[in-house]
């Protein structure tokens, strides 16, 4: 077995890492681990974006993971502590299926999501392409993740959580998207997020909670 | 069969008969030190064993032959365990005997003589704790058995020795597939051992108890081997961790008697840090409803297969 | 490139004033005098094309050819028309009490901002672009569909902003894939992602990769043109939400998202140079033809029945660019016009119908001619128009797109003639007691701005009869850029 450089093991430990966060994300019992559990993927994300700037030699990914760093570790958790205080939502989060059949789903679906990406990251002239597969992996995950719980908040970060999957995807396989890209990607999710505050309140004022059972009336046959 | 492999294997059996109630001991103390409170002394488990050995045995006139028999088939098992995972040497004997997958077929045949005999009577807690069992043992084996695939995929085969010595020659590097494995063995050992936080070993209720309601019905010299058994339990798990995570140290292949006799301390200085991070744990963790046993243990599968994929993915 | 500036920058300009002034009595007047603005920019720039041909500009981040100039085109035309039913009916619904003036005030400023993403879509060059542009539109929009704030509009908005940004982020993957197919041919200056250049190389991109990356896009965007089975949130939102949101949604958004699709099915056909993309789209289409129209039958709201109509109509679109080849796509062209125009103009007929009766469902709807001739009459001809009667151009374009299935997708055409019979039956029944029923209202003293409704309708029959050279040639080119 041929010793592959330090960095490109520390981007195997980070990206391993990021698949460890989306599962535990996945198994998570409370919204406020739930949402630390967030931000130290954005950490793994701002590492790892960081790592390959450096032994690559390209210089926009210290500005994309910085970008990373201040939105999804910084101002997105910071917002979403908020909304959780002001909202004063600690529950237990409720799930449709319970947790070990949601685990081994997961499993099914990084299983698919590795052999998907597996003729793509053949084709891949970076050095982290084999971690393509964790990075759809983690997004399906997170879709998982939205599927399966029945409260605003965690669906939320399901989003995100895919959101951040995709970003590293995008860095895996390509060493990032151009600069003006990202800077449009993270002005949206930043707005969506805002949007997504605002409309929190508006659920909460109407129903008095944020079950999302409530917004289940809407039928097709009314 | 050389002189060096026949002393090492005897070396390693004896060591493991001897040390296990000793291990035992040596996690009860650290455990009261952890919680401020003065142990019984570390030689405790042998005088049970021995006090126990001085008893009769009382048995139910309903009790099978199986009941009897049960011990000694426990026991072999252990032995033959322990004669198998390397953990002063590689080069054993014995380890033709079974290679990985053999080796938790043996947990499993004790796992499956000691419910049956704790339904053998067919006292109420004696069911309950063989259902429990196997309801922890149904989780907790598939997520062995993945850890023990994980370690056999990067070395590329089932045989332990082969196994160790592999992962003893890799480079010093960052393995998250190991790492990952790693965490899985760990929870499945706290599981398979009756520790916390699926079982309290200390525990007097018997409705909270998993792995000593099987054994109420047991006395005199079957339980005395029934104890040793666990201990021995306990020590393979722990030399089956080293040898997979922290193989350093063990002596490989037709080594010299230097070479062997220089494992042991450092076997025994392994197994003092590893009982020492055992105590801490179950200071820290409290244990968990029956019904979140299966989230524990799914995330030991979880993690166990997780780290085979990553290997699989990342060939690290 | 001053049109393009100017054709983006207005609605900037019109949301930036809007946000501080939008609950003032002037402020519709000010929405309309942005819009008219911004439609006067997008015909100096159609002129423009029309006389020099396909546009780059601003160091290739802008690409105007004549698919998407008509587009910017139509945008800007009912956005201008959707503004001006806007002004009356949203007054009114103030007066009503079910809007504050804060809400007033993100609307219009919201309605402008929507616009600009619109333009921004179909205007720019780089993919990635027209990614944020796209999510940018569903953000503006979701706090308009809930503007009412009832429990039905919050839903409504929750699966609006869920579902799509799940759809957006499978288009964004796809985005991703493209960008890596490219990266190797273009180099990561940037220039892989631009249409354009893409659309040079097409021939060398790997043909794994982009057929992994259609497959992704068309989901993403799919979801917002509301092909089924991703189209959950469609009939909610149409409902939900104010009716100009309505409007907009169905004639606008649709239209762009559909663009971004046959955008990217172009790039893919030339690296693939098989049906898989063609199947894919046809395949989508006809299920949501089918699909819509059987649900047609079961529809008790009458905006949710349009919008059913909406996700039919795209899905006879996405049929005819599926099957490709000039006459399919001069036809896809032309409905995408024709619908837009006609929904629309449904849609402000049923605004005031729903606002005059005070409720959506349709059997609360009796006897429009009787209440007010004009709402009735309008909502009669939209009916009929978007049904495929001729001599509305709607017609025209269907019979297209079925001649040239019997030609080349035989097997689909008995399909699809069933689907729009069903579909002609199921809103001809329900149309034709709402506006002719007997009922015991009151004949209402205020008349309702109709005037856009039948510019709309108006527009409609005539290219049903006559489409004029220009427009013509127009589509003609168009269609020949698809491919």
């Amino acid at each position: 077995m041929a010793a592959i450089p330090l960095w490109a093991q520390l981007i195997n430990l980070l990206a391993a890492v990021l698949l460890l966060l989306a599962f535990a994300m996945l198994a998570q019992r409370r919204v406020l681990t739930l949402l630390n559990l967030f931000a130290a993927q954005g950490l793994a994300l701002t590492c790892s974006t960081a790592i390959v700037a450096y032994a690559t030699k390209q210089p926009h990914l210290y500005w994309s993971a910085g970008l990373t760093l201040l939105l999804k570790v910084a101002v997105l958790p910071w917002l979403l502590h908020r909304l959780v205080r002001k909202l004063d939502v600690k529950w237990d989060v409720e799930r449709l299926i319970n947790i070990p059949t949601t685990m081994l789903l997961g499993i099914v679906l990084v299983v698919f999501s590795f052999n998907l990406a597996f003729p793509i990251a053949q084709l891949a002239s970076t050095v982290t392409k084999a971690t393509l597969g964790i990075a759809m992996a983690s997004v399906m995950l997170s879709f998982l993740m939205m599927i399966t719980r029945r409260k605003a908040i965690p669906q939320v970060i399901g989003f995100l959580a895919m959101e951040n999957g995709l970003f590293f995807a995008a860095t895996s396989a390509t060493y990032g998207m151009p600069m003006v890209v990202e800077l449009g990607i993270a002005l949206d999710v930043l707005v969506g997020m805002l949007i997504l505050g605002v409309f929190f309140f508006q659920i909460r004022e109407q129903f008095d909670s944020l079950d999302l059972q409530h917004l289940e009336k809407l039928r097709e046959v009314e | 069969m050389t002189p060096s492999a026949l002393l090492s294997q005897v070396l390693q059996l004896a060591m493991a008969l001897v040390l296990a109630p000793l291990l035992v001991g040596w996690v009860d103390q650290c455990r009261a030190w952890l919680q401020n409170k003065r142990a019984p002394s570390m030689l405790l488990p042998y005088r049970m064993i021995t006090k126990l050995f001085h008893k009769d045995a009382v048995v139910a006139e309903s009790a099978s032959p199986i009941f009897r028999v049960t011990p000694y088939i426990v026991f072999a098992a252990m032995v033959l365990a322990a004669a198998i995972v390397p953990s002063l040497a590689t080069d054993l004997p014995f380890g033709r005997a079974a290679d990985a997958i053999a080796l938790v077929g043996v947990f499993a045949l004790a796992r499956v003589f000691i419910a049956l005999a704790a339904m053998d009577i067919g006292t109420a807690f004696g069911s309950m704790g063989a259902r429990r069992e196997m309801f922890i043992g149904f989780l907790a084996e598939p997520a062995l058995l993945m850890v023990l695939f994980t370690a056999s995929l990067i070395c590329g085969s089932t045989s332990l020795p082969t196994i160790v010595e592999t992962l003893a020659h890799r480079d010093i590097a960052i393995y998250p597939s190991l790492a990952f494995a790693g965490v899985a063995f760990t929870m499945v050992s706290l599981a398979e051992n009756a520790r916390i936080p699926i079982d309290n070993p200390a525990t007097h209720l018997e409705l909270t108890m998993i792995h000593e309601a099987m054994i109420l019905e047991y006395s005199a010299r079957h339980l005395a081997l029934i104890e040793w058994a666990s201990a021995l339990k306990l020590f393979n798990y722990s030399c089956i961790g080293l040898a997979l995570f922290l193989p350093f140290g063990i002596a490989e292949g037709s080594a010299d008697w230097l070479a062997i006799l220089g494992a042991t301390p450092i076997l025994i200085a392994k197994l003092g840090v590893g009982g020492l991070a055992l105590a801490l744990v179950e200071t820290l963790s409290a244990k968990l409803r029956i019904f979140r046993a299966p989230e524990f243990l799914g995330t030991a599968f979880l993690l166990a297969v997780l780290g085979m994929l990553v290997n699989q993915l990342l060939g690290s | 490139m001053i049109e393009v500036v100017a054709v983006l920058g207005m609605p900037v300009l019109g949301a930036l004033v809007l946000a501080a002034t939008g609950d003032r009595s002037y402020a519709p007047a000010i929405n309309i005098a942005a819009c008219i603005l911004t439609f006067f920019a997008a015909v100096a720039l159609t002129a423009r094309v029309i006389v020099d041909g396909s546009l780059l500009v601003m160091d290739k981040l802008f690409f105007v050819d004549p698919f998407n100039v008509f587009l910017v085109a139509l945008t800007a035309f009912v956005g201008l028309t959707t503004s001006i039913f806007s002004g009356p009916y949203m007054r009114i619904e103030e007066q009503q009490g079910r809007l504050t003036p804060g809400r007033l005030r993100l609307y219009h400023a919201m309605y402008q901002l929507f616009n600009f993403t619109m333009l921004l879509a179909l205007l720019t060059n780089n993919m990635g672009i027209l990614w944020v542009a796209m999510e940018a539109a569903t953000l503006t929009t979701v706090l308009l569909v809930s503007l009412y704030r009832t429990p039905a509009s919050l839903e409504a908005a929750w699966k609006y902003f869920i579902l799509c940004g799940v759809g957006i982020a499978q288009a964004l993957f796809g985005t991703i894939l493209l960008y890596f197919a490219a990266e190797k041919l273009l180099g990561a200056e940037g220039g892989a992602l631009l249409w354009t250049e893409l659309n040079n190389v097409k021939g060398q991109l790997e043909p794994t990769v982009l057929s992994l990356a259609f497959v992704f896009l068309l989901v993403g965007y799919g979801t917002k043109v509301g092909l089924v089975p991703l189209h959950n949130w469609l009939p909610d939102a149409h409902a939900e939400g104010p009716t100009p949101v309505s409007a907009v949604l169905s004639g606008l958004l649709l239209n762009v998202a559909l663009y971004a699709v046959v955008r990217c099915k172009v790039l893919v056909e030339g690296s693939l140079q098989n049906t898989f993309a063609k199947g894919l789209m046809m395949g989508f289409g006809l299920l949501s033809v089918v699909v819509a129209a059987f649900t047609l039958l079961r529809q008790k709201d009458i905006k949710r029945m349009f919008a059913y109509s909406s996700i039919e109509h795209m899905g006879i679109i996405t049929f005819a660019f599926g099957m490709g080849g000039p006459v399919a796509n001069f036809a896809g062209l032309l409905h995408m016009t024709v619908h837009s125009l006609a929904k629309s103009a449904i849609f402000f007929g049923v605004g005031h119908a729903a606002q005059k009766t005070g409720t959506q469902l349709m059997e609360g709807i009796r006897g429009l001619v009787t209440i007010s001739p004009a709402i009735g009459w309008s909502l009669a001809l939209g009916s009929l128009a978007i049904l495929g009667m001729p001599p509305f151009a709607v017609f025209s374009s269907e019979f297209l797109v079925l001649t040239t299935a019997i030609r080349e997708q035989p097997w689909a055409t008995p399909v699809l003639l069933l689907s729009l019979a069903v579909a002609f039956a199921a809103v001809f029944s329900k149309v034709l007691p709402m506006v002719f029923g007997e009922t015991n209202a009151q004949r209402l003293p205020v008349r309702p701005a109709m005037l856009p409704v039948f510019v709309h309708l108006g527009i409609v029959l005539m290219m049903g009869l006559w489409i004029p050279p220009f427009l013509a040639d127009w589509y003609r080119q168009a269609a020949r850029l698809i491919g």
